[in-house]
């Protein structure tokens, strides 16, 4: 593509410099500061009660329920935890905003200076977290005509901001960040994050520099960049945009840019100057929020082995490559049922083979039948032994897939398909000697092509005669070996 | 049954005859709406009475004693409530009129036990605009006359609940107090007034002013009566996450005998709140003081010396509190709106026509005390002063176990007296540490000036230790109380 080779040249001399503050929706039942129930598409203003109305008088009840779901992503990014942290409110007036404040944390988060593992081309890459703090959802405004709606259903929903560090260089690596982090809260289960949904959603912070420049550029806030891939369009479109502006001589504004994903490009939305003022002081009406230690251990003892641990552990203990060990790591369901295969397999079992079966045969049955590695209808423990099969000599790589599809779509085990089919790989030298006896003496031209004519392609002629005449079941090596010595080169 | 009999029966009293069948909670609630009609048009203590409301409640309660179902430790007994708590299917206004017409939908946690415990809400009585003021003359609807001189005010916020108890239109009424709103309304009025400890009773329901001072309390006529309230509406909520989950004790029983030997009792005189108020009031607190030492009580002088902080602390916490807890009414969803052609000017317009002077006086200097870069040097100063506030006040309770001081510096003011806003609010000087403390707080009359208005002594207590202030405030009220005499002010009426 043009565009990005015009902005690899401009990447030479130019820098850019990305901070990402992204919302993840925590998948609780009920709000954050009431018992109202959390559900996405139900009629507007359905789920809402005196509180998430802001009606005089209510007050917010903390759902203990949204810190352990927060601790847990607190945890696994290494961050530190505040014993005791505390709400914020944070002011501005808009309709789909009830109590004419946000409740927030501001100056004492829940966690801070952590870090995420991205996984980023064949390694990973470490990306420093400012901050992780809780937050309430405002509610929805539509605009139709001249008249606008707003729908309270979201207003109070759980939401985590997790804002990195300003150190992000490049689009892939705001991109990856994104999927990592999309990844990390889906296998820690504390967030379905659909994107469709809103439950995770991305403002970027972009700047640039010359190359070697120790100041950071003046930066500009890009809203609204709710997909993978418009992160990545709307990060690049902005360097650009940046880069432009200060090779024409100008000045970058700091503003707020509102991303434009049906006409890729974004659009001013206020400058600082008009920015508000969020008042920000400690909600006097809930105390601060404290984790004990009993928490911290329980979150400790069940926290799973993380994505990013596991990517370097395939690499490592079984010698799988780069590009499988992150498709293994993508859904935390697919690893489980990898490793839940290795622990089944006896031996010395290759997590290699395992991984291969696992992300073609298996994956790809899945696909076909559009089930969740969740629900596969093949345990782990029937696959190793489907492996175990052909590992053994007893049937054939390729009769070994015939049996996964078998025993994928009626759920018979591999062995008992076996049997019945009679499938079981020869090995056997006496009969496999007989078998190729009986094809020489049938292509009697052939075989003379092949020995005193040196038509070196005969041999395959003759493999498969073996095989037809086994129907595949013929032992490839040792038919191999013994053609070989029967027409005598 | 003529109006003016049952007026001024007391909670317990009107409740006994109730439960006792002597009287029923209908002819109770007949007598009480005869008597505000007679009497509340020069008063003005009323912004809605809720008749048919009460009468059904009435009904109820007769037919549970009919049924031989225990009808409640209120049963029958008429409350009115100040009208910042959220009544159901009752306008709740906030004495603004950006509330004006809103309906709740929902019971203060308060307004439900009270129901629960066969109390009447008889209806909702006047107070300052969002209870941001001293005499509710920032009422957006009315002016509250006291009952005891019909030219001067009956005190503030909650003006209509001590005038309403002192001219006998209710057995009690329950108030909101910041920053003195219940105990200086109650001195003003010569009625009972108790703050409690912050926390005590839920604030689920209550139209906040300040979220970190707020707390609901009863006005009363008897240091008794009081204590029935208190231990009716008291109590772990939660829905309320400042709540308090302490066990509530049977307040009654700290008037029990021997509670008027107070032998042992270390009574606390704070030099602070000694060095300025009328000769009269003086008077008066020393003729309480002087009780209690008859009474067995030691008298022991003492300082807090950050007292003269609590006034610029309270002013910079308050404001800032209220101007957040009142961003939220925009016009959006309830009360009024003026409309305007786009987003902004409609919050502006509505905003500018719902709120009243101080109201709008005390967001603008909330909004300033909490600007981005000032946030430390006004209200996390404040909040410093209350710490050092709070830890004057441990000092001193580790010295003595009550704390006695006027509730006010002067007796009722006439209405326009105080002609500037840091004169009105130098009325609360004694008041408003006990909120930023944190510490209940109790107002008993303890006699009339010469030109017979009433003067309130207060006394302020350890944290959760209500039951002090109730036993030492009931020895008050039985030697230097105003006994019978009733408000002048109601003539004949009364």
């Amino acid at each position: 593509m043009t565009e990005s080779r015009q902005l690899r040249a401009l990447l030479e001399v130019w820098e850019p410099v990305i901070g990402l503050e992204i919302h993840v929706q925590l998948a609780t039942r009920s709000k954050i500061f009431s018992p109202s129930a959390i559900e996405f598409g139900a009629p507007p203003n359905s789920l809402t009660d005196p509180l998430v109305l802001g009606l005089p008088g209510t007050l917010p009840v903390f759902n203990r329920e949204v810190l352990a779901l927060a601790l847990r992503l607190g945890i696994a990014t290494s961050s530190q935890i505040r014993a005791k942290s505390r709400f914020a409110r944070k002011h501005y007036f808009y309709p789909d905003l009830p109590k004419g404040y946000q409740i927030s944390q501001f100056d004492e988060p829940l966690c801070e200076n952590g870090h995420l593992d991205v996984i980023i081309g064949g390694g990973l890459k470490r990306v420093k977290l400012q901050r992780i703090h809780l937050e309430e959802d405002a509610g929805k405004t539509t605009h139709v005509g001249v008249s606008s709606h707003v729908d309270l259903n979201r207003a109070g929903v759980p939401l985590v901001e997790v804002v990195t560090a300003p150190e992000i260089g490049s689009v892939e690596e705001a991109g990856e960040f994104m999927r990592s982090l999309h990844r990390l809260v889906r296998w820690l289960e504390i967030s379905e994050a659909d994107m469709e949904k809103g439950q995770l959603r991305c403002d970027a912070n972009v700047s640039v520099r010359l190359r070697g420049e120790d100041r950071l550029g003046t930066r500009t806030e890009l809203k609204n960049i709710n997909s993978f891939r418009f992160v990545e369009n709307a990060i690049e479109n902005e360097i650009v945009r940046q880069i432009r502006i200060l090779e024409a001589g100008g000045r970058i504004t700091r503003e707020t840019r509102l991303w434009d994903a049906e006409r890729g490009q974004s659009q001013s939305m206020r400058s600082k100057e008009e920015a508000n003022d969020y008042r920000y002081f400690p909600d006097p009406d809930l105390p601060p929020m404290v984790v004990d230690g009993a928490m911290m251990g329980s979150i400790l003892r069940t926290l799973p082995e993380l994505p990013s641990v596991r990517f370097d552990r395939y690499q490592r203990a079984h010698g799988i490559s780069p590009i499988d060990a992150r498709t293994l790591v993508s859904e935390r369901a697919l690893a489980d049922f990898f490793d839940a295969t290795v622990a089944a397999h006896p031996g010395e079992a290759s997590g290699r083979t395992i991984a291969n079966w696992v992300l073609t045969e298996l994956l790809g049955a899945l696909r076909a039948s559009g089930l969740p590695v969740a629900r596969s209808p093949m345990s782990p423990a029937t696959l190793s032994a489907l492996i175990a099969l052909v590992e053994s000599g007893t049937i054939s790589g390729k009769i070994g897939k015939e049996i996964f599809e078998e025993s994928y779509r009626t759920g018979e085990a591999p062995a008992a398909i076996l049997e019945r089919s009679g499938a079981s790989q020869i090995s056997d030298v006496a009969v496999l000697w007989e078998i190729i006896n009986r094809v020489v003496a049938a292509n009697p031209k052939q075989a003379e092509a092949y020995t005193v004519g040196g038509k070196d392609g005969l041999f395959g002629f003759f493999v498969g005669a073996v095989m037809k005449e086994t129907k595949g079941r013929a032992n490839p090596v040792i038919t191999s070996d013994l053609l070989h010595k029967r027409l005598g080169r | 049954m003529t109006p003016a009999s049952t007026a001024y029966w007391s909670v317990a009293d009107t409740a006994g005859r109730v439960a006792a069948g002597e009287i029923t909670a209908t002819q109770i609630v007949e007598a009480t709406l005869a008597r505000i009609e007679a009497i509340d048009g020069r008063l003005g203590a009323f912004l809605a009475v809720d008749a048919a409301g009460a009468r059904a409640a009435a009904a109820d309660v007769d037919q549970r004693r009919a049924a031989n179902l225990p009808p409640g430790p209120l049963a029958g007994v008429p409350i009115a409530l100040k009208d910042v708590l959220v009544t159901r299917g009752l306008a709740t206004t906030a004495g603004s009129k950006i509330l004006a017409g809103w309906i709740p939908p929902y019971d203060a946690h308060v307004v439900e036990k009270l129901r629960a415990a066969g109390a009447i809400i008889i209806g909702k009585v006047n107070c300052d605009e969002f209870a941001m003021g001293s005499s509710t003359e920032n009422s957006a609807y009315q002016p509250t006359r006291n009952p005891w001189d019909l030219a001067r005010v009956p005190g503030g916020s909650s003006g209509g609940s001590s005038a309403a108890v002192a001219a006998g239109l209710c057995a009690a009424s329950l108030g909101t107090d910041t920053g003195g709103s219940i105990r200086q309304p109650a001195a003003f009025c010569g009625v009972v007034g108790m703050k409690p400890t912050y926390g005590r009773v839920s604030r689920w329901g209550v139209v906040a002013f300040a979220s970190s001072l707020d707390q609901v309390g009863p006005l009363t006529r008897t240091v008794a009566d009081a204590a029935l309230v208190l231990e009716a509406i008291a109590g772990f909520d939660p829905r309320d996450s400042t709540s308090l989950d302490a066990p509530v004790p049977r307040f009654i029983d700290a008037l029990k005998p021997p509670a008027g030997d107070l032998r042992g009792l270390r009574v606390g005189l704070p030099q602070e709140y000694y060095e300025a108020m009328d000769d009269e009031v003086r008077a008066g607190i020393a003729r309480a003081a002087a009780a209690l030492i008859e009474h067995g009580a030691e008298m022991i002088e003492l300082s807090l010396p950050h007292t003269r902080l609590a006034l610029p602390a309270y002013y910079l916490v308050a404001p800032a509190e209220a101007s957040s807890n009142l961003a939220r009414f925009d016009g959006v969803r309830y009360g009024q709106r003026v409309s305007a052609p786009d987003l902004v000017d409609m919050y502006g317009k509505t905003r500018d026509a719902g709120f009243g002077p101080e109201v709008k006086r005390r967001i603008m200097l909330g909004t300033y005390a909490l600007r981005s870069g000032y946030y430390d040097a006004y209200y996390k100063k404040a909040q410093q002063v209350r710490t050092l506030i709070k830890r004057d006040f441990d000092r001193a309770f580790q010295y003595c176990d009550v704390l006695l001081t006027p509730t006010t510096p002067t007796p009722a003011f006439p209405f326009g007296a105080k002609a500037t806003p840091v004169e009105m609010y130098q009325a609360d000087v004694f008041t408003l540490s006990c909120n930023l403390a944190g510490l209940p707080g109790i107002s008993v009359p303890c006699g009339l000036t010469g030109d017979g208005l009433p003067i309130g002594a207060q006394l302020l207590g350890r944290p959760l230790d209500e039951a002090t202030l109730l036993r030492v405030g009931a020895i008050i009220e039985a030697t230097v109380g105003l006994g019978d005499r009733r408000p002048a002010g109601i003539g004949g009426l009364a």
